[in-house]
């Protein structure tokens, strides 16, 4: 008898809150960590305006955006990684639709690394980041590094390196700039959110890789820059194409994307490696990964203004979470395309 | 009650057995029905559960064959597939965790059974199945935060001992192989304890009452005399830990280090099965690289199911409690 | 005494030594997990905690509100589906059973023991949750309560069992059908074995993670209803132990200590309600 009157409350506890739920619209993505921080203040800045809409961001790593995405468990993805052509119409096939790409921000790769008795930046060479994520550079005071850094006091130990374990964007930023500098890397490794690292440790997303670098000593890892500020890790400077040893920063990434090749239509654009004195080398745009057709109206009409929203208000918030804001050209083109949603 | 003859009347049943209807109406037929269509979703929901594995993993399968057990390479980039570093990192890690469990569990199942005090074992042996009782994640939090320390700061002293094998040379990263059998090792060695004293525990007392006649130690009549005796259940129990071993998940994804490759030493980094399905089954694009760590399932599921198998036989012929068949 | 006696009774006396000291390292274990995480994580549990949700990743003063309700919701429904099934397929091995059917299906049972708790999160996503194209309380419930379906089974059987015949003969003598002797006689029989079975059971997979992450996956927000994704502590543990930030490291201690204290409170509960009543079946 107790148990028939404990089931029937919980059903009634069920439908009740089921019911309280229809004036709330949840819309689920998921994807990069890479702007996980900016994504987190955006989506909570955005439910203070609006508190009926609930953006549920997880950040599970580009690879796990693209896939949900083009599964439809959640109704958007992000990715620091573009979508290839392949993934493009995987998705095509299993949705019948395309899917656009929505720039949102700008950020920096940086090497981040946890050196005993090295307190000032170290300066890395392309080759010398290379060598070290090949596995041929083995010892902090290899005579690359040792080059590149006169005054500092690099110990004989190994080299670790820790990398992303997850299907990630930040990797594919990482690689894409490897890819570029290296030939040997391009031909052996080559980019992808997921790769065929040949030495290293895996750690679960950027909050994973800077738990990681900061736990264990000597080693070296890469994160988007917000994480390396946030958690007072060093970071390096990287040799630019220019020739200067530049540090991760929001004129930097800016400068990198003002010196880049026209922005095509679909927004798909590598801006690595730029050319420019002042342009930081691993920088790079990162999208919002939404489907040409969304059926919920009520969803459409919550994402389509959110994406106004976020070219405009949420374009001043960026620099105080140290990501660059897009440049005007790339947000009036996009504000065109927000009508592609259907 | 009339007890003058001397013959006993026949015990046949005083009414016909009941029919059909009359069972169905008395409840029996309902109640047999509804338990027995409970046993079958049981039977349902595992063979489906068999069959969504084998489904979904349709095109690793066709691509690989049996190529795919063998294969060392994990390139999600290239499309290429193989379980072997899995396969390895989860029976290494699952070795080593019994090389610590075992002298660690059959030494306190000695102590409890044979040795201990009544109250004290069983107090001591309701702690220790508490142990049994924590979740994986706590575990994992555990290793992360307090083990991990601890190993960095008694690797040098394991690296002067056994340094000269390869099997502890290499930097040292905290998280390793070696972490994640020291973890696994915490949490299989309750199972190995609890089980281990039953066992010891049922066997008879003659047989150590004639070791101990014949003038044998404490000892001897125990390692000598009741241990072997108890031989197949201690067997038994390992196993069993050994299957939890196998499929034990969170834990050691936090502190195996994520490295999909093979190597000699226990302080590299690894990988098991169960950790790179956890870590990359939300993120796998492409439908082979999904049915290619469905696979992986099917091949723990495959692993689990020997094993179970093999500790079922040994437990449950040596206990004398335990259901019946 | 000659020296081979004298060497017998070291030996003797240092390995029943050994064997002390395995039980002491055993049992210090647990009493070192509880130490550590009563230390880290009740020393900053606080009314945030249990009352907030969490905040963007770098603000303080979040908490895991939605988590705890959500790990609620999930076993609830874990119950709703694996106690009935489990139950009445213990009912059916212990008192209609014999037969090479039953045996099978113990045999199955077990078999589904031994799953890995990441299999069945896999068999949960490929059934519930690509159909449904979305995440879920739903998947995730279901795919706990797959997992408390053999436990029940197996604890509701030997209880049952462990019920003298003579009192199942006693109520058939007396002319009850075996339906009514099951329900007036057997089950009250064992009944209080079957309900801490039961409890065991909901403590065990309380605490699981892996079948969580594809399934009910997790949300920042509250959870309404069962067809959205929702939070779960265990869930919550992992992402914030391997995160950088001190203030999720603390947040994780404070969940693990949560649910830990729950986890064992209900365990003793269970065990010294059975040590009462009877032996502890396997």
């Amino acid at each position: 008898m107790t148990k028939r009157i404990v089931i029937q409350a919980a059903l009634f506890a069920a439908l009740a809150t089921g019911v309280a739920s229809a004036q709330k619209i949840l819309i689920n993505a998921a994807g990069a960590t890479f702007p996980y921080p900016m994504y987190s203040k955006w989506f909570d800045e955005y439910h203070k305006k609006f508190p009926n809409l609930q953006f549920n961001y997880q950040s599970i790593g580009s690879g796990g955006g693209i896939n949900q995405a083009t599964q439809g468990t959640v109704d958007f993805g992000a990715s620091d990684g573009p979508m290839n052509d392949k993934q493009l119409q995987e998705f095509r096939n299993k949705r019948g639709f395309g899917i656009l790409h929505f720039p949102t921000v700008m950020g920096a790769d940086v090497p981040v690394y946890n050196v005993a008795g090295v307190n000032t930046d170290l300066n890395f060479t392309p080759e010398a980041l290379a060598g070290i994520f090949l596995g041929k550079i083995t010892k902090w005071n290899d005579p690359e590094l040792m080059k590149a850094n006169p005054g500092a006091k690099l110990p004989a130990t190994d080299i670790i390196v820790v990398h992303r374990s997850d299907g990630s964007g930040t990797t594919y930023i990482w690689t894409d700039y490897l890819s570029k500098v290296s030939k040997e890397w391009e031909t052996k490794v080559g980019r992808g959110t997921s790769v065929n690292w040949p030495v290293g440790l895996g750690g679960k997303g950027n909050e994973g890789v800077s738990g990681q670098v900061q736990q264990t000593p000597n080693s070296i890892g890469y994160v988007e820059l917000i994480y390396a500020v946030q958690n007072k890790m060093k970071t390096g400077k990287v040799k630019n194409l220019g020739g200067n040893f530049v540090q991760a920063s929001l004129a930097g990434v800016t400068a990198a994307a003002a010196s880049s090749k026209e922005m095509p239509d679909d927004f798909r654009v590598s801006i690595t490696n730029a050319p420019g004195k002042d342009a930081y080398p691993i920088s790079s745009f990162t999208w919002l990964l939404i489907p040409e057709k969304i059926a919920d109206a009520n969803k459409k009409k919550a994402i389509k203004d959110f994406l106004v929203w976020m070219l405009s208000d949420g374009q001043k918030m960026t620099e105080a979470l140290a990501y660059a804001p897009l440049p005007k050209t790339v947000i009036a083109k996009e504000q065109k395309a927000i009508a592609k949603i259907q | 009650m009339a007890a003058t003859s001397t013959t006993v009347a026949s015990a046949g049943p005083s009414r016909p057995a009941p029919s059909f209807v009359q069972r169905l109406r008395s409840g029996d037929q309902i109640a047999h029905l509804i338990t027995f269509g409970a046993a079958v979703v049981v039977l349902l929901i595992t063979a489906w559960l068999v069959f969504e594995l084998y489904t979904n993993s349709v095109l690793s399968r066709n691509k690989f064959g049996w190529k795919f057990l063998f294969t060392s390479t994990w390139d999600p980039v290239a499309g290429e597939f193989g379980a072997l570093p899995f396969i390895y990192g989860t029976t290494v890690t699952a070795a080593l965790s019994l090389l610590l469990a075992i002298p660690l569990g059959v030494g306190a199942a000695i102590f409890l059974a044979e040795l201990a005090p009544p109250r004290i074992s069983d107090a001591l042996t309701f702690l220790i199945e508490l142990l049994a009782a924590v979740p994986s994640v706590i575990i994992g939090l555990l290793g992360v935060f307090v083990l991990i320390p601890i190993l960095r700061t008694v690797e040098p002293s394991i690296r002067a001992v056994l340094g000269w094998t390869p099997l502890f040379q290499g930097p040292f990263y905290g998280v390793s192989v070696f972490s994640a059998g020291v973890v696994l090792a915490i949490m299989i060695v309750p199972f190995i304890i609890s089980i281990s004293r039953e066992i010891i525990l049922s066997v008879p007392g003659d047989q150590r009452e004639a070791a101990l006649a014949l003038g044998a130690t404490r000892w001897e009549t125990t390692w000598d005399v009741v241990v072997p005796y108890a031989r197949k259940g201690i067997m038994g129990s390992i196993f069993l830990a050994l299957a939890r071993a196998l499929g034990e998940t969170m834990a050691v994804t936090m502190v195996i280090g994520n490295d999909p490759k093979i190597k000699a030493s226990l302080f590299a980094p690894g990988y098991s099965i169960a950790a790179v399905i956890a870590n990359e089954f939300t993120e796998a694009t492409g439908d082979l690289y999904t049915g290619a760590l469905i696979e992986l399932g099917l091949v723990l599921f495959g692993l689990t199911i020997l094993i179970n198998a093999v500790a079922r036989l040994l437990v449950v012929s040596t206990t004398s409690q335990g259901s019946a068949r | 005494m000659t020296l081979h006696l004298i060497r017998r009774k070291t030996v003797n006396w240092v390995m029943l030594s050994l064997t002390g000291l395995c039980t002491l390292i055993a049992s210090g274990i647990l009493f070192f997990i509880l130490g550590y995480l009563a230390i880290h994580g009740a020393a900053s549990l606080n009314w945030n905690f249990f009352t907030k949700l969490p905040t963007p990743v770098g603000e303080t003063g979040g908490g895991m509100a939605n988590a705890i309700v959500g790990s609620a919701k999930l076993l609830l429904l874990a119950s709703l589906f694996g106690v009935p099934i489990g139950f009445l397929g213990g009912v059916y091995l212990a008192e209609f059973g014999g037969s090479a059917f039953s045996f099978f299906v113990r045999y199955t049972t077990d078999l589904l023991n031994g799953v890995p708790s990441i299999v069945i999160g896999i068999f949960a996503y490929t059934v519930i949750v690509l159909p449904q194209k979305h995440f879920s309380t739903l998947a995730g419930g279901l795919a706990l309560g797959v997992m408390m379906i053999p436990i029940a089974v197996r604890s509701t059987e030997e209880f049952l069992r462990a019920v003298p015949t003579s009192l199942r003969e006693g109520a058939m003598a007396l002319g009850a059908s075996k339906a009514k002797t099951i329900l007036t006689v057997v089950i009250p029989a064992a009944k209080h074995g079957i309900l801490t079975g039961i409890m065991l059971d909901l403590a065990r997979v309380a605490g699981e993670t892996a079948p969580l992450l594809f399934t009910s996956f997790s949300n920042r927000f509250w959870s309404p209803g069962w067809e959205q994704p929702t939070a779960a502590l265990p869930v919550m543990i992992f992402t914030y132990a391997i995160a950088p930030y001190e203030d999720w490291h603390q947040q994780a201690w404070s969940a693990g200590f949560v649910l830990l204290a729950l986890v064992l409170t209900v365990n003793i509960i269970a065990r010294i309600i059975l040590s009462k009543k009877g032996p502890v079946p396997r």
